[in-house]
């Protein structure tokens, strides 16, 4: 860190550097794009961790995250302006390659416009949206936005503002789609497509060319909504973004409160969180590998795995009296007490998982239909992988070592003993046989700590009104789709400033186009199913 | 006058008075409610094979998906065809918050799918607008783009409440020929002329 410091400081003069939870730099806008090439590939700090675009009122601006992948170091950068017209901060598509979906989403909320992105079209909203909704004076009357009944234009041009000479900004058109391109919609209502998520697929026979992707139609402004919100009262956002990972997510927005507040979690609760996170990742791959499998054609492979989830749910239903949005976390600790037959049933559990597990590989795995289907389609690089921020199962599936629960351990995994699974071949068989042998070390933790919960309280005591100090934490986590961060600002007060979700599934859909070029069209339904994105968390 | 299915007995259902008020409705407005065998014959076909759209946009999906395997096997029923074109469909089953961008596909798949079609809001979102009632993105209810049949509150109902659900639409249907039938088309042509589709831009 301090070498790092040194050499911003030498090469950076006019940086200002801070102390403080990471290291975090100022930079004005003009230094912005050097600076980042010099973390990148002096500093080697490889991995674009988070990109949050922020109002403080009178500045706009965007927070960034970096990470270095081998030391697992992080640094902060912030770049404000001023400009509340017209906006605009240099992009770093070129450096990383998720800059280029995080920054046009910065576009959609803020209004800011990123120098020499070559695609600067809203993400979320309707091209024909007024205004900016993130920002803090948005007019919300719902007569300027209406639910509009008219199908949207699509566009197969779109803008960029190009920077000619130092200071001289030109708009030009870029073209999306040639005329001479045949392009097939696909979705947002499709099947195959896990969710709503909208394709428009260029194709050249049966050859995927390019694909332009649509999000938006399942956004539900969550982020916004909690900037409305005391800091209990967004907890149950949380459950309903990836609802297959409900209480990890709600585990790392806790997480982040309670650091906020300097909380310590009782043992008891923290154990309960740790087993809930692992019998929430058992369900989810069984739920993924489930629909994988069918969309492939193999639907027997959707009812075995889903018989076991519904074991899962019980237990977890027996808790926490739901079988989805469960609302089971609550900062301190969890809400209520396990229930007085949960061990014997997880251990039923254990004793069912093994089984089941080998029943799975028998019927599918081994099979020949399934290793033409999924062997060297849709290959994930480890440097791609790093460059398009996808992590979990995918990530490690193409080699890189990037399990939250190992790099930067959060509540008791740093006394757990488990393997982080890394495969090296990074197509789609990877990731589904990535996602089966995670469930065997899920098993494990729970095997471990089953026995282990020791007694005493399940919430720490807290203020009746929770405010938090001035400042900003970023807390990740490991869901079941890769690493989850939540990010909060608070300017004092019982509201949050930003909450901002950062969520892998996101990034994982921004890598599709990358993925699916040069591939079959039929491929792309296997891709898109072994990335196991979920929409809404995509959304927000 | 008992409207039932087969699998539930008449006293088992919550809210009979409700579908009493509307025959009796019906009755004092002298629209003839004695079915024909023909129309009998008709909608007992028909009430037990209604096929749903898949239309999931989150998290109540998943439940859907759940009331589709092996646990609470809607195949009992004769609802497990679920289409993925509207062609093929008798309802959609909403399940899912509906946003502003979702809002225009939402009424094309409704207007594809061919009569007679009913529509299920399941869910608090569907409902609503659920927990993000006060989202500047999210439909305060599907109700507002297309007239719905039932709803199915829940966050997400559990499969049993989305069972209970399509077994009130298919009570429904039986005796479509009087508050169905020409009724229902009535309420179904008003709704679409208050909600008029805007100009179509492609
Ligand atoms: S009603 Fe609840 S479970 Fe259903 S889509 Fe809305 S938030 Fe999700």
């Amino acid at each position: 860190m301090a070498n790092l410091q040194a050499i911003v400081a030498e090469k950076f003069p006019e940086a200002e550097i801070v102390n403080g939870e990471t290291l975090e730099l100022n930079v004005p806008d003009a230094k912005w794009h050097s600076l980042a090439t010099t973390l990148k590939n002096e500093l080697g700090f490889d991995n674009l961790t988070a990109l949050i675009g922020m109002d403080w009122g009178d500045l706009l601006g965007v927070v960034y995250y970096l990470t270095n992948t081998s030391t697992w170091e992080v640094v902060r950068v912030k770049v404000t302006t001023a400009d509340r017209v017209k906006p605009m901060l240099h992009s770093i598509t070129d450096l990383y390659a998720v800059a280029g979906i995080y920054e046009r989403e910065v576009y959609d909320f803020y209004g800011i416009i990123f120098i020499n992105h070559p695609d600067m079209r809203r993400l979320f909203l309707r091209n024909d949206w007024v205004g900016f909704p993130f920002r803090k004076d948005y007019d919300a009357n719902p007569e300027v936005n209406p639910v509009r009944l008219d199908h949207e234009k699509v566009d197969d041009v779109t803008v960029s503002y190009v920077e000619t000479a130092p200071g001289k900004i030109e708009k030009r058109k870029v073209e999306i789609f040639s005329p001479e391109q045949f392009v097939v919609n696909i979705g947002p209502q499709h099947p195959a497509t896990h969710g709503v998520l909208r394709l428009r697929t260029a194709v050249d026979g049966e050859t995927i060319t390019k694909i332009d992707l649509y999000l938006g139609y399942i956004h539900r402004g969550i982020e916004k909504l909690c900037e409305g919100l005391t800091y209990p009262q967004t907890l149950h956002f949380t459950d309903r973004l990836d609802y297959l990972s409900a209480m990890i997510n709600r585990h790392a927005l806790c997480l982040c409160v309670e650091k906020a507040l300097n909380l310590e979690v009782p043992r008891r609760a923290q154990v309960i969180r740790v087993m809930m996170d692992e019998l929430m990742r058992i369900s989810s791959h069984l739920l993924a590998i489930g629909t994988f499998c069918m969309d492939l054609g193999a639907t027997t492979m959707l009812f075995y795995p889903l018989r076991e989830r519904e074991t899962i749910l019980d237990i977890l239903e027996r808790t926490t009296g739901a079988r989805m949005t469960f609302n089971y976390n609550c900062i301190g600790g969890v809400i209520a007490d396990l229930d007085p037959n949960f061990q014997a049933d997880v251990k039923k559990l254990l004793e069912i998982m093994p089984k089941a597990i080998k029943e799975y590989n028998k019927v599918f795995t081994g099979n020949v239909i399934a290793h033409n289907r999924m062997d060297g389609v849709g290959v994930l690089s480890e440097a791609d992988a790093k460059d398009y921020n996808c992590t979990g199962p995918t990530g490690r599936a193409s080699g890189w070592a990037c399990d939250i629960r190992k790099r930067h351990p959060y509540g008791i995994y740093s006394e757990l003993q488990f393997d982080e699974v890394v495969r090296h071949e990074g197509d789609s068989m990877a990731r589904f046989k990535a996602r089966i042998s995670e469930m065997e070390q899920s098993c494990r933790i729970l095997a471990q700590l089953v026995d282990q919960i020791p007694e005493g309280d399940i919430c720490a005591k807290v203020p009746k009104i929770i405010k938090l100090p001035e400042g900003h934490w970023f807390q990740q986590v490991e869901a079941c789709r890769g690493a989850f961060g939540v990010y909060i600002e608070s300017a004092g007060g019982n509201q949050p400033l930003r909450v901002k979700f950062n969520s892998p599934g996101f990034c994982l859909a921004g890598a599709v186009d990358h993925l699916t070029r040069g591939e079959k069209i039929a491929d792309l339904i296997t891709i898109g199913g072994s990335l196991d994105y979920v929409v809404p968390d995509i959304d927000r | 006058m008992e409207v039932t299915t087969k699998s539930m007995p008449y006293g088992d259902w919550k809210d009979n008075e409700y579908i009493e008020g509307m025959v009796n409705e019906l009755k004092a407005n002298g629209v003839n409610v004695v079915v024909g065998s023909l129309d009998k014959l008709i909608n007992w076909g028909r009430s037990n094979s209604i096929w749903p759209l898949t239309f999931a946009t989150s998290c109540c999906g998943i439940e859907f998906i759940s009331l589709g395997a092996a646990r609470y096997d809607m195949a009992r029923f004769g609802w497990e065809v679920a289409r993925s074109s509207p062609r093929q469909a008798d309802f959609m089953m909403v399940a899912g918050t509906i946003v502003h961008r979702m809002a225009p596909v939402v009424r094309r798949l409704y207007d594809q799918l061919a009569e007679p079609k009913y529509v299920i809001a399941t869910g608090g979102c569907a409902i609503s607008g659920g927990p993000f009632r006060h989202s500047y993105h999210v439909v305060k209810g599907v109700g507002e783009i297309i007239p719905v049949d039932v709803y199915c509150p829940g966050c997400p109902p559990r499969p049993e409440a989305m069972i209970y659900a399509i077994m009130q639409l298919s009570r429904k249907i039986k005796v479509e020929r009087f508050f169905g039938g020409v009724n229902r088309q009535e309420k179904q042509q008003d709704f679409l002329k208050n909600h008029p589709l805007d100009k179509m831009a492609d």
